[in-house]
């Protein structure tokens, strides 16, 4: 078993690997593997190319694709869900939740990486819950109290039940950032003079500031994409992107033109796009998740 | 033994239990998440012992009018268990799968990374873009029952959406990615030599995986599969878009919507999401209970 | 040369401790340092050295004592408002910032004029010899440079004290003597008041004018290095000088400055150091380079005879280390000019002079009773 075991896996592919790092998988459970990806990237590339296709269609029912194109849908969309008021707000709540998730969030992240102190479980387990939490269990009483309190439907209601998951995100994934600076580092500033305030903003902010723009993009995207939360205190004025195609696909009566809410879909798509691309300029969105990877790969 | 008595100020001994100004840093986020979080919980849980007159008249039992409604009409009590039918296969198969994955996309080949991003789109489209583009490509018209019917496979469109097998497909196309993140992060944590010296002990590969990889990545597998159950456990668009609302796909989020968005029955919402966090909680712990059971040396990956 | 040391009279260090808690990581230090001394404190890991410096460097508040500069307390000083310089074992360089920047951050922090500055930086960029590397980040350099790095700037703000912490360790053996000398250079220019921390005694020995011999928070021997070298009070402080052979017996006699150990029934003829009672438990201490094979019965020293068996040979260039086993187990370490074979029956022997005989007993100053249970823990 041990000497012949290997040959399988040995016998394909083997070009590009190194000794170290030949795959575990012999062939035909690889084969299997790249099948199912397929599989995924099939139903995933259609899935985009369908609703980039619909919405340039003026009909389109039994056929393979739509007889005749036209780009009316766009122009209806815009105007019949306010489109340019509802892109507004989404980019405006979650550039506000990204700015202040990160104020609160990182200070905190520091204090947690670096110290230890009396009830430093308790408050990590505080923040772990509303990651841990399906949105919907916490967010139901938070809308209630969001009411109780008349803040339903409006833009600060939408900041604020967006933010419940995202400060503990930004302090998740950076407290291992943070950890991993050298503390030393710091106390070498301070012995060259430098105040604690100093020791922040010359020694610390640079430092943090790859970590803190990788945080952001998740923050952002998440926020964007956040549907659970934000529908249950949005209103008409404060709905943001998702929320007004979820409630055009599901508005009573048999709904609007599915090729409305196909171009609709396509401006959020191209929304995140845009978003993903202005942040991929800033920074490498791997950087958290998978910076150990990286950098054995390269 | 009792060291002498410390001669330093009340200032410097809080420090030494790491008390300190700079503490006050971790205070505005506290301050939040007690604001926002636990005080509405508190309140929501409050609110789960006030049930409105209607349910009261309904169900009886005094302030525990809404636990007698959940469990007493099958209606909604039947949600739990279709949650679980969709979350817990959703959330393993996910986990299973990137595993594999991970591992092969662990090698240098050409084109890894435009495959690794293509792996990870799904997580810019949301859940009801996938929702949209299900109903068109899955529908039945899409190209899919095109494709099956062209090539003679079937006679008949399948039907894919708007029943259990679309919120499956969903949940897949949302949770695979991230799980695959995750799982890939845990497997780069994992030192390379740790393998090779398997390999020079005369291991062939599953025993590799077996013994060596698996038992390392397993806290990591724990977690992941966690994070990717509270994703699917709290689905709510694609039940609603892509699934039968009304019959199998009718998960406890959709309940705890109706109520709180239609029946604007607060406290009746508040029990339901109540109850789906007790649900959710007692899976987690469970998972947690077998990762420590199971495993108990260090991690090899991060977390 | 326009960089140099900020001078002061004296440095003291009163009854200075630092507790964890109840576990005291530094007791009782009380030491006064004179301006442009080399103090190594030096000890094993845990000894509480490193706590020393960081409370000498207020980076750790004190629990216990006072720190005066020239009669003025500065223990309740934060570290930025001391003045001192420090060096890191893990250099602990900014990484965003070049060479030049990470030198001349300290002087913008107090504001000094960026003429002035610039000329410091590139003066103490000169003297550790980095005028190559100046615009390079920290993570460009070499383990060596960036420790030079670190040095220049600890020194261009011409500070009243340099603490450094281990600050060879994560340099490999040669670099480790180049750079050894190279601080030895720079505190013989400048007149730098230094205090080093290292668990290596060579180097201690090497660069410093006085050694404090740290174990378990508590001092054990304060010093010159040629005092502590010929004359360690324990055996703990002997083990740091070169002692590797630290055998324990039990002390059968005690007259006219000769002790007389018995050592499983052979007995063994040292210089007994501090009072001992006959009956006590005690460590014999030789050096290997001062146990010798013995060629014959009149080779015999003083009396000393060990028989023993050559267990492990090394090759040293130009002698042997050899390990060599007594009938009873004991292993001592001895030099030797021929290589013998193992299994080879020798014969050891030593002058009395020699070979120091200690209390097993580690009694520290003041407050022994701490040291003892911590053993026990």
């Amino acid at each position: 078993m041990a000497t012949t075991a290997p040959a399988p896996a040995r016998s394909r592919r083997r070009a590009g690997t190194l000794p170290g790092e030949r795959s575990l998988v012999a062939s035909p459970s690889t084969w299997f593997v790249w099948a199912g990806m397929a599989v995924f990237l099939v139903f995933l590339l259609g899935i985009l190319v369908t609703v980039v296709v619909d919405s340039f269609g003026k009909q389109w029912f039994d056929t393979w694709a739509p007889v005749e194109w036209t780009r009316t849908w766009y122009s209806g969309a815009w105007d019949r869900f306010e489109l340019g008021q509802v892109i507004g707000v989404t980019v405006g709540v979650a550039l506000a939740v990204v700015v202040i998730s990160v104020l609160l969030g990182v200070p905190a992240s520091y204090v947690l990486a670096r110290r230890s102190f009396p009830g430093k479980k308790l408050v990590m387990g505080l923040f772990l819950l509303p990651i841990l939490m399906p949105p919907i269990t916490y967010g139901i009483p938070l809308a209630t109290v969001m009411y109780a309190f008349g803040l339903g439907r409006t833009v600060a209601a939408v900041v604020l039940v967006n933010l419940v998951p995202s400060v503990p995100f930004v302090i998740l994934t950076m407290t291992p950032f943070i950890e991993q600076i050298n503390p030393s580092v710091e106390s070498a500033a301070r012995m060259c003079g430098a105040s604690i305030r100093q020791v922040f903003t010359r020694v610390l902010a640079p430092l943090l500031i790859p970590g803190i723009l990788a945080a952001s993009i998740l923050v952002l995207v998440r926020t964007v994409g956040m549907f659970e939360l934000t529908f249950l205190v949005s209103g008409p004025g404060s709905d943001t992107l998702v929320v007004s195609i979820y409630r055009a696909m599901t508005s009573a009566g048999g709904g609007e033109a599915r090729q409305l809410i196909s171009a609709m879909a396509v401006m959020y798509t191209v929304t995140m796009l845009v978003i993903l691309v202005v942040a991929l300029r800033f920074v490498n969105p791997t950087q958290l998740v998978a910076r150990v990877k990286e950098s054995r790969d390269d | 033994m009792s060291a002498p008595r410390s001669t330093a100020s009340l200032r410097h001994r809080l420090a030494e239990r790491g008390i300190d100004p700079l503490l006050m840093l971790v205070l505005p986020a506290l301050l939040f998440t007690i604001a926002l979080f636990v005080y509405p919980f508190a309140y929501g849980i409050g609110l789960t012992f006030q049930p409105t007159a209607a349910t009261v008249q309904k169900w009886g039992g005094g302030v525990f009018a809404n636990y007698l409604a959940f469990f007493g009409d099958p209606f909604v009590r039947d949600s739990v268990w279709i949650t679980m039918r969709l979350a817990v296969p959703a959330a393993l198969f996910n986990v299973v799968l990137s595993v594999p994955v991970a591992m092969v996309l662990r090698r240098r080949f050409r084109g890894k990374r435009l495959l690794s991003s293509m792996l990870v789109l799904p997580i810019t489209l949301g859940t009801v873009l996938t929702a949209q583009g299900l109903l068109i490509f899955a529908g039945r018209q899409g190209w899919i029952n095109r494709a099956l019917e062209a090539i003679g496979l079937i006679d008949e469109p399948l039907k894919l959406v708007n029943n259990y097998l679309g919120v499956m497909f969903s949940l897949i196309i949302t949770g695979f990615p991230f799980a695959f993140l995750l799982v890939s992060s845990y497997l780069s944590g994992i030192d390379p030599s740790l393998e090779a010296a398997a390999r020079t002990l005369g291991a062939g590969w599953w025993s590799r995986f077996r013994k060596v990889v698996l038992p390392l990545l397993a806290p990591g597998l724990a977690t992941t599969f966690i994070l990717t159950f509270v994703l699917a456990f709290s689905v709510f668009p694609s039940a609603r878009l892509v699934g039968d609302p009304g019959g199998t796909t009718r998960v406890m989020a959709l309940m705890a919507y109706r109520s709180f968005g239609e029946q604007l029955d607060y406290p009746m919402a508040s029990t339901i999401a109540l109850l789906m966090g007790v649900v959710e909680l007692v899976v987690v712990a469970i998972v947690f209970a077998w990762r420590s059971l199971l495993y108990k040396g260090s991690t090899g990956g991060k977390g | 040369m326009a960089i140099s040391a900020t001078t002061f009279e004296s440095l003291e260090l009163r009854g200075v401790g630092r507790s964890f808690g109840e576990n005291a990581a530094l007791s009782g230090l009380d030491l006064t340092v004179k301006a442009g001394e080399f103090i190594a404190l030096l000890g094993p890991s845990g000894c509480g050295k490193s706590t020393a410096l960081n409370c000498l460097a207020g980076l750790l508040p004190l629990t216990h004592g006072q720190i005066l500069l020239d009669g003025r307390r500065i223990d309740t000083l934060p570290s930025e408002k001391r003045g001192f310089g420090m060096v890191f074992q893990s250099y602990a360089l900014f990484p965003h910032l070049t060479v030049e920047k990470n030198i001349a951050f300290g002087l913008q922090m107090r504001g000094v004029p960026k003429a002035e500055a610039a000329a410091r930086v590139r003066e103490a960029i000169a003297l550790v010899k980095l005028e190559q590397h100046a615009k390079k980040l920290p993570g460009q350099l070499s383990g060596g440079q960036q420790q030079r790095v670190a040095i220049a700037r600890a020194v261009v703000l011409e500070p009243s004290l340099v603490l450094m912490d281990e600050p060879l360790s994560n340099l490999d053996a040669k670099l480790r003597l180049d750079m050894r000398t190279e601080i030895r250079r720079l505190h013989q220019t400048l007149g730098l008041t230094t205090i080093y921390v290292t668990h290596d005694q060579e180097e201690a020995l090497s660069l410093a004018d006085r050694l404090v011999v740290l174990r378990e928070g508590h001092v054990q021997q304060i010093g010159t290095p040629d005092e502590l070298y010929d004359h360690p009070r324990n055996w703990h402080v002997a083990d740091f000088m070169g002692y590797r052979n630290l055998v324990p017996g039990t002390l059968a006699s005690v007259q006219g400055g000769v002790a007389t150990v018995d050592l499983g029934g052979v007995a063994m003829t040292g210089t007994p150091v501090g009072s001992l009672a006959a009956g006590e438990a005690v460590r014999v201490a030789v050096r290997p380079d001062d146990l010798v094979v013995a060629d014959g019965a009149d080779a015999v020293r003083d009396g000393n005879a060990l028989d023993a068996t050559v267990a492990v040979v090394e090759y040293h260039g130009r002698e042997f280390a050899v390990s060599a086993t007594t009938d009873d187990g004991r292993t001592f370490h001895v030099r030797t000019a021929t290589c013998p074979e193992p299994g080879q029956r020798i014969t050891l022997t030593a002058r009395a002079a020699r070979v120091l005989v200690f209390a097993e007993q580690l009694a520290s100053a003041g407050d022994d009773s701490g040291a003892r249970e911590r053993v026990l823990v």
